[in-house]
């Protein structure tokens, strides 16, 4: 794949966000407290959107605050403060010192695996687009057409059913979440 | 871009699961799942700069999904709670046998 | 294809005589030992433990059984149906023998005409792949001289334990082994093929295991029986070798085709060396030569009839006749021959001097026994095969004399104890003395046996004895035996070696024997003064088989005469023999028949004869009886002499450097490694270890914890990715 030349300041920022990201991800998984893991996710949610911004998708970045870190966090804040689970010295505590080492071990050889078949799989080199495309596809029609048009049209199906999903992740949440009546 | 976005999707989806195989907490788990989640959206993204918008199209699905799925799972686990009285996954296992 | 012509023919000729009536010979026997193990198992059930192989608490009563159990016992009971027992018992050994004459009758009147032997198939036994054997017994010169002496003595020692075992409450079982055992040995000689012997062979040796702890509840005679199955065992090992070598190399094992296929074999080559070394192994261990020979003397813990029959007339003459069997075998090696002649002549030695220092009556015979049959074994060592089995025959003739009669003594001897309730040992020489006033028959005819064993002339003893000691020192001049090497040794030297022997052995038997005739008949009784009084002969059912064996051990010589003897018919059994063992005896000496100057022949018997007298002379010289102090209150012995009694310190040796290692390795690598860590704990409980881990794992994928279920998830992802990285 060839490479365009970029610029130091991209190079950077990308780097940086993605340390960010990262290490908001470590000190999510190992906190006590759920809110303050919930609040580290929320911290890695917004270096990926701008690490989206920085991959030409800024439509998504856009969504992604939006959406996830301004909704779906929310509510998971919201259900933790509803159960009263914030304290951090009741419940989330980890496993012992075994399990974390054998997970740690589980994920360095998840890792592993993963670099290896993205080193030996090289993806299909005639459905490339040329370097740089996509930027000027967004530069001419703006940030939300090129996701739009497919969505609408290659992609209609998908997106009607995601409606329907929807619903029923509403209608499934309210009766659910409702109360029966010798529920305390 | 494409190796190092994928290198850190790696990262984060790796670290998604030691949470997930590491926490007893129900909803801590389940942040950890959509911390998985979104290390495959920034996956997603990488490519679509280089295969065409297929991949951020895709992105918006599974974002979609995802609000969908724990919008659900979060009324499961009040349920849970409100019987059990605990999020401990350890003590929430009358699924057994 | 010729021979089997000429024995289909000689069986035609066979067919509706005598010959056709030589399967009832051993089943005869077989038949007493089912009738009588009925009576036997029978009385058990019904009538109680009066037997102890029911209750396992009784004591024997038999004569010698050293029941030292304190108290006294009632006046012991004999057996309720010993009355059928006594007819059964020794009843089908004496039809057996009639049969046998008959057979006898039939084979010399014609029916083997040219010689050739006739073999009476039964059934097919064992039909596998290249094997066939069947169940068929042969006819022939020597198995005929065998089948005699079996039934023949076999009868005479039976109607001896009538009057013998009357009082013992295992009387029934006693006949019933006692018949299972001739039965055994009459398959061994009439056998007409290896396997068919083997069968005998085993099943004498479990018959004798039976006998000897006749009186198990006693562990001393338990442990007796045990050593001389386990000791027989390891030299049927060398057997049954010697017929997978036989098998594999020449295809069959019947005796009249390997006497035909041997031919093929490289003569002294090392094949036909290793068959006829572990045949002799066999050998070894049956007829107690060294290092076999320990179990001899520990088996005189059974009953005495049980060691004339078994232990000196019969079972332990079976190596010798395998090796006369398998003359032709051993012709062709003279390296086994001459290791045969070796351990003949040290055993020979060997033994006797141990002989010289026992003081149990049973011992001093036993040890004589197995230096007898060393004398035998160099007699068919060095290919004298028909001057080996008339020692044999005389042999059998004289020590079942000597056992009979020394059963005679210690009857007595336990009778008079019985009367004073005295607990002292009635087979210690030390206790006996003078008897020859109390018991004069049992007297006269121990003297005739002693003066045949110890070679005096006239006697059988002397004839045979001198005959194999003439043919050794023949061959020492001239015979394949002594062309051949013997780890390096010139052969004529070792058979000059093992003539010297030989003689050496000669003096020892006349001093030794002598020696327990002094002290049992001559000089004043030990025995005390109330036993005195009860001391007298054994009744007539004990002392007639005595004068019938003393009888022909006076004139058992007339069977084979040497010929420089001036009468008309000589060399008897040689003659008969022939046809068997003569081409390999003639083999061994280089094709022709030995010659020796008549000067040197009876210079050669004055030697033997001298040497005879000499040792008699010595023994009445230098042992004073009147010395002797009973058992109770001797010393122990010192020195030499102590070494001598304790036989060397043999089974010490063997316990402490075969036994007791065996043991140690079978108990902590065999039993604690294998057995218990191993297969019980590694296989065993192993395999009940993993089943349960595999459920336990099982329960945990059910166990509803959602976090484990996130742990197989991952680790199912990890191993598909796994499986396709490494694709």
């Amino acid at each position: 794949m060839t490479q365009v030349e970029l610029p130091l300041f991209y190079t950077f920022h990308f780097y940086l966000f993605g340390l960010i990201a990262v290490v908001s991800a470590v000190l999510f998984v190992t906190r006590k407290s759920p809110v303050a893991a919930a609040l580290w996710l929320v911290n890695t949610m917004f270096c990926l959107a701008a690490l989206y911004v920085l991959l030409d998708a800024q439509f998504i970045g856009a969504i992604q605050v939006l959406v996830y870190a301004g909704a779906i966090m929310v509510v998971f804040l919201f259900v933790i403060m509803l159960l009263n689970l914030g304290h951090p010295s009741e419940l989330a505590d980890a496993r012992g010192l075994g399990w974390k080492l054998a997970a740690g071990f589980v994920g360095l050889a998840l890792l592993a695996e993963v670099f290896t078949l993205t080193r030996s799989k090289i993806p299909l080199k005639f459905l490339e687009l040329k370097p740089g495309a996509l930027a000027t596809q967004i530069a001419t029609e703006g940030a939300i057409a090129p996701v739009a048009k497919p969505l609408f049209t290659e992609y209609l199906l998908a997106f009607e059913l995601t409606s329907v999903l929807l619903l029923v992740a509403i209608v499934g949440a309210v009766v659910l979440g409702r109360r029966t009546k010798d529920a305390g | 871009m494409l190796a190092e976005s994928l290198f850190f999707s790696a990262v984060l989806f790796v670290i998604g699961v030691v949470g997930v195989l590491t926490r007893r907490n129900a909803i801590i788990i389940f942040m950890c799942v959509e911390l998985m989640l979104n290390a495959v959206n920034l996956a997603f993204v990488a490519f679509a700069q280089v295969y065409g918008m297929a991949g951020q199209v895709f992105v918006f699905f599974v974002m979609t999904v995802a609000a969908a799925e724990a919008a659900v799972g979060l009324a499961i686990i009040i349920a849970l709670f409100r019987h059990r009285k605990t999020v401990n996954l350890e003590q929430i296992n009358l699924l057994k046998g | 294809m010729l021979l089997s012509g000429v024995q289909e023919a000689a069986q035609h000729a066979a067919a509706g005589t005598a010959m056709d009536w030589l399967w009832l010979v051993p089943v005869l026997p077989l038949l007493g030992f089912v009738l009588n193990g009925a009576i036997s198992l029978f009385t058990a059930t019904k009538f109680g433990p009066a037997d102890p192989s029911a209750a396992g608490h009784g004591h024997g009563h038999g004569a010698d059984s050293h029941a030292s159990d304190g108290h006294d016992h009632a006046h012991p009971e004999p057996h309720r149906l010993a009355w059928l027992s006594s007819i059964i018992g020794p009843g089908v050994l004496i039809a057996a023998f009639g049969v046998a004459v008959a057979v006898f009758m039939a084979y010399r009147a014609g029916a083997g005409e040219h010689g050739e032997p006739v073999v009476q198939n039964y059934f097919q036994w064992v039909v596998t792949g290249d094997l066939s054997i069947s169940a068929s017994l042969m006819i022939d010169q020597l198995s005929l001289v065998m089948l005699l002496v079996v039934t023949g003595v076999g009868a005479l020692i039976h109607v001896f334990s009538v009057g013998y075992m009357r009082e013992d409450p295992g009387y029934p079982r006693y006949f019933a082994y006692l018949n299972l055992f001739v039965f055994f040995m009459l398959v061994l000689v009439l056998g007409a093929s290896y396997p068919v012997l083997f069968v005998g062979w085993e099943g004498v040796g479990l018959c004798s295991y039976l006998l000897i702890g006749f009186w198990f509840s006693e562990k001393a005679n338990a442990d007796a029986g045990k050593k001389a199955f386990i000791v027989n065992r390891i030299g049927d090992f060398g057997f049954l070798v010697a017929m997978f070598l036989l098998f594999s190399n020449l295809g069959s094992l019947d005796f009249t085709t390997l006497r035909s296929t041997a031919g093929t074999l490289q003569p002294g080559g090392v094949l036909v060396t290793t068959i006829c070394l572990f045949l002799f192994l066999g050998c070894t261990g049956k007829s107690a030569q060294m290092p076999l020979y320990v179990w001899l003397p520990d088996a005189m813990a059974g009953p005495t009839p049980v060691s004339a029959l078994i232990h000196a007339a019969t079972m332990v003459t079976a190596g010798v006749y395998l090796i006369a069997r398998s003359s032709f075998l051993f012709a062709l090696s003279p390296v086994a021959s001459l290791t045969v002649v070796v351990v003949g002549a040290l055993t020979a030695v060997f033994a006797a001097t141990i002989g010289l220092k026992q003081w149990d009556i049973k011992k001093v015979l036993a040890y004589s026994t197995v230096s007898q049959l060393g004398y035998m074994f160099i007699g068919v060592g060095v290919g004298a095969y028909a001057a080996g089995i008339f020692h044999l025959i005389t042999h059998a003739f004289f020590k079942a004399l000597l056992f009979l009669g020394s059963g005679s003594v210690i009857y007595a001897m336990h009778r008079a104890y019985h009367a004073t309730h005295s607990h002292d040992d009635a087979q210690d020489m030390r206790n006996m003395g003078g008897l020859k006033k109390h018991m004069p028959w049992t007297f006269g005819l121990m003297w005739i046996a002693t003066l045949a064993i110890a070679g005096v002339p006239v006697f059988s003893g002397f004839f045979s004895k001198d005959e194999i000691l003439t043919s050794v020192f023949v061959r020492a001049r001239e015979s394949t035996l002594a062309e051949a090497h013997w780890f390096g040794i010139p052969g004529n030297v070792v058979l000059y070696v093992c003539y010297a022997l030989g003689l050496a052995a000669a003096l020892l038997t006349a001093i030794y024997m002598t020696r327990m005739m002094i002290y049992t008949f001559h000089g004043p009784n030990r025995s005390g003064e109330k036993e005195r009084a009860h001391l007298a002969e054994a009744p007539w059912v004990m002392t007639g088989p005595l004068v019938v064996l003393g009888v022909l051990s006076a004139l058992g010589g007339l069977l084979n005469l040497p010929a420089f003897i001036p009468v008309k018919s000589t060399a008897v059994l040689e003659h008969w023999l022939h046809p068997v063992v003569g081409e390999s005896a003639l083999q061994i000496t280089n094709g022709a028949a030995p010659e020796i100057s008549h000067s040197l022949e009876y210079t050669l018997v004055g030697i033997a004869v001298l040497i005879a007298a000499l040792g008699i002379w010595f023994a009445f010289y230098r042992l004073k009886p009147e010395e002797l102090v009973p058992k109770s209150q001797s010393k122990p012995e010192e020195g030499f002499d102590r070494v001598l009694e304790q036989k060397y310190f043999v089974d010490e040796g063997y316990a402490r450097f075969i036994v007791n290692p065996t043991l140690t390795t079978s108990r902590n690598l065999l039993w604690r490694g294998i057995d218990v860590g191993l297969i019980d704990g590694l296989m065993v409980n192993g395999g009940a270890w993993t089943a349960r881990a595999f459920g336990w794992l099982g329960s945990a994928l059910q166990s509803g914890q959602v976090g484990t279920y996130a742990w197989v998830l991952v680790l199912g992802v990890l191993a598909v990715l796994g499986a396709v990285t490494l694709r």
